[in-house]
């Protein structure tokens, strides 16, 4: 089962994520029945579709309670979505139809007249979904912001005369935004303190470009120390960075796989390593989401059939999985992916792009969150984008897996090497997280983030939210489902001072539409609980709290310290 | 929700019907042809079932009172 062409993206903000495979039970009437079932054997099953692992009810795999929830979408609710995407499509078709017969003008890249019968460029259904859905809900993204973006940001205020098909900056600023979309986990992303103090020190001395790659005049002091750095903090052999996250994985699977391999890779895999699989040449096995079933199931085929017509054991098998999901917000089953591996032989890859500085007690990662042994993960990938506020990304494994690649990968060879100051900031946040700096900030970063991250997420439910994912994701879904909520949702919360980011397809499936909050150590309790109060106003007007779980509000607790209990040091 | 007024509720509802919908994204023209062809639409769901339905009902009471009614009324 080989791929199909990747899915062009059509616009750059709605599809961050690809799909990399179909999923019959997208519509989540089905789908958490399904998880039930299929775990059942293995797993303890609630009656809510919230899986539950904790030691009290098997084995050893986990010392924490693990809950993960996708409550299935109210049958109404599904039907008005499709109801909505009818009437919009039939509209979509009116405009298109104007716009064919010259009726009206068409603002979008269109077929010349000159290559009429040529193979059309804008008539799937990506280009009719941005002509004719995207562009009139297109003002809720890539806005510009005018401050660093911390926990508030200051927005350029921007209006549109035509719907949406040209914008024009009205000059003012609007200020003080709390910002509930930027991936700044441990609260990083910020102009003062010592991480931008010690990178404008290094500018100083360094400049800001290198003008080589690592290999020739571009190696400085700086990238080895960080190297070295990285390595000691995901307790691993030797590591190296590359200048951009996204190519860390799309450049660098193709050169750990190639033809003969076999690659298993989640359904909801980011697009980087879908596009990095593709590039192998090596063949491709999805398995459904988090689905451990699923991922044994293919891996005993993989090993009894082996590769296609030769029926040759294959040269290697990689499974690719992330750490936290980041729109779905759910964490994946690592321990039991590290006992298959172990079992079946195969190497695991681990993009560990939102979790690495989000997850676990000491903030590494989703290894540290399960207290489980680095060695055991062969492929370390995580950037440097999310939680350390800074850019790239890196790999981490073994000391020959590393040298390897230093010489085989072309994000390694051909890359610019990164730019000091951006380097800078890793070392002196990654040594904050660490506690190297003589300080418990980083310490103190991490817990906070825990905590807001539970708050967050508790209070949310409560308010009668369908909220996706484990209870420990900082990466925070709700659904919206409905077109027409995503355009009006993020529209209402900006009217009340509060950014988010809301997702539609292709994104998410057509259906699940949602909007997604990404919790900072750096939000305060006060803005948490405005942005939680905005929230709730807004899903009353909207009529968004579609859980039919209600849960009563618990009297309010303090979030107990021992969320973390288990801190080793 | 909490409502001062009729006016307010009113334009709350008309709100959700938007966006349930899926019009709220339209452009004005768009969502007057929407809302003409729905409301001439149930206009006239309206209007036939003013004129027809009395004459059906009448009719099927005939029908049925020739069956199982008094047969000597009519003859």
């Amino acid at each position: 089962m080989t791929e199909s062409p990747a899915t062009k993206p059509t616009d750059g903000e709605v599809c961050q994520r690809v799909k990399n495979g179909l999923k019959p039970e997208r519509n989540g009437l089905v789908k958490s029945l399904h998880r039930c079932h299929e775990r059942e054997h293995k797993h303890h099953c609630h009656p809510e579709e919230e899986e539950v692992h904790s030691d009290s009810h098997h084995g050893s795999l986990y010392s924490r309670p693990f809950i993960e929830s996708f409550e299935e979408t109210p049958m109404l609710v599904a039907v008005l979505t499709y109801m909505g995407y009818g009437i919009l499509t039939i509209f979509g078709y009116l405009r298109d139809f104007l716009r064919h017969w010259k009726i009206e003008r068409c603002h979008i890249a269109r077929e010349r007249e000159v290559q009429k019968d040529f193979v059309p460029l804008y008539q799937d259904f990506e280009n009719f979904y941005t002509r004719n859905l995207y562009m009139r809900i297109r003002d809720n993204w890539n806005r510009p912001i005018c401050s660093v973006p911390g926990a508030k940001m200051d927005l350029m205020e921007r209006a549109s005369h035509d719907y949406n098909w040209t914008f024009e900056y009205t000059g003012r600023v609007v200020q003080d935004v709390i910002n509930l979309g930027s991936y700044n986990y441990l609260g990083f992303a910020e102009n003062t303190g010592p991480c931008a103090d010690s990178a404008a020190e290094v500018t100083m001395k360094y400049g800001v470009g290198v003008a080589s790659t690592r290999q020739e005049t571009g190696n400085l002091d700086r990238h080895e120390e960080m190297e070295k750095l990285v390595a000691k903090f995901l307790g691993v052999e030797s590591a190296m960075a590359f200048g951009m996250g996204f190519a860390t994985n799309s450049m660098n699977i193709p050169a750990l796989a190639g033809k003969g391999c076999l690659i298993l890779s989640d359904e909801l895999n980011h697009a980087s390593l879908v596009l990095g699989a593709r590039l192998s040449g090596s063949i491709i096995r999805v398995f459904k989401h988090n689905n451990m079933q699923s991922l044994e199931k293919l891996l005993r085929e993989a090993i009894v059939h082996g590769q296609p017509r030769t029926h040759r054991p294959w040269k290697k098998i990689l499974i690719v999985v992330e750490g936290i999901y980041s729109m779905e917000g759910s964490i994946v089953h690592l321990p039991e992916v590290i006992a298959l591996k172990k079992h079946y032989r195969a190497y695991l890859y681990l993009d560990e792009a939102h979790s690495i500085g989000a997850l676990g007690p000491r903030g590494r990662g989703v290894v540290d969150y399960f207290g489980l042994d680095p060695c055991d993960v062969d492929v370390m990938m995580g950037t440097f984008t999310k939680s350390f506020g800074a850019a790239g990304g890196y790999i981490a494994g073994k000391r020959e897996l590393i040298e390897y690649l230093r010489s085989h990968s072309h994000s390694a060879v051909y890359a610019t090497s990164m730019s000091p100051p951006v380097v800078e900031q890793i070392i002196t946040s990654m040594k904050c997280i660490m506690g190297e700096d003589g300080t418990a900030i980083g310490r103190e970063r991490v817990r906070q983030l825990a905590e807001n991250t539970v708050y967050f997420r508790k209070r949310l439910r409560e308010m009668g939210f369908i909220i996706y994912g484990n209870n420990d994701s900082p990466v925070i879904p709700m659904m919206l489902y409905m077109p027409a909520k995503i355009g009006a949702f993020g529209r209402e919360m900006l009217k009340r001072n509060i950014g988010v980011v809301v997702v539609g397809f292709p994104a998410t499936p057509i259906i699940e539409s949602r909007a997604r909050f990404c919790i900072s150590a750096a939000h305060t309790k006060d803005m948490l609980n405005r942005a939680l109060s905005v929230i709730s106003e807004v899903g009353d007007l909207l009529q968004l709290k579609y859980s039919r779980h209600r849960i009563q509000p618990s009297l309010a607790r303090p979030f107990d310290d021992n969320v973390y209990e288990d801190i080793d040091d | 929700m909490n409502f001062k007024n009729l006016k307010e509720y009113l334009a709350w509802l008309y709100y959700q019907y938007l966006l349930i919908t899926g019009i709220y994204v339209l452009e004005p023209w768009e969502k007057s042809i929407f809302n003409s062809i729905l409301f001439s639409a149930i206009a006239m769901v309206i209007y036939t079932s003013y004129v027809f339905v009395p004459i059906h009902v009448r009719l099927a009471l005939e029908f049925f009172s020739g069956i199982f009614g008094d047969h000597s009324s009519f003859s």
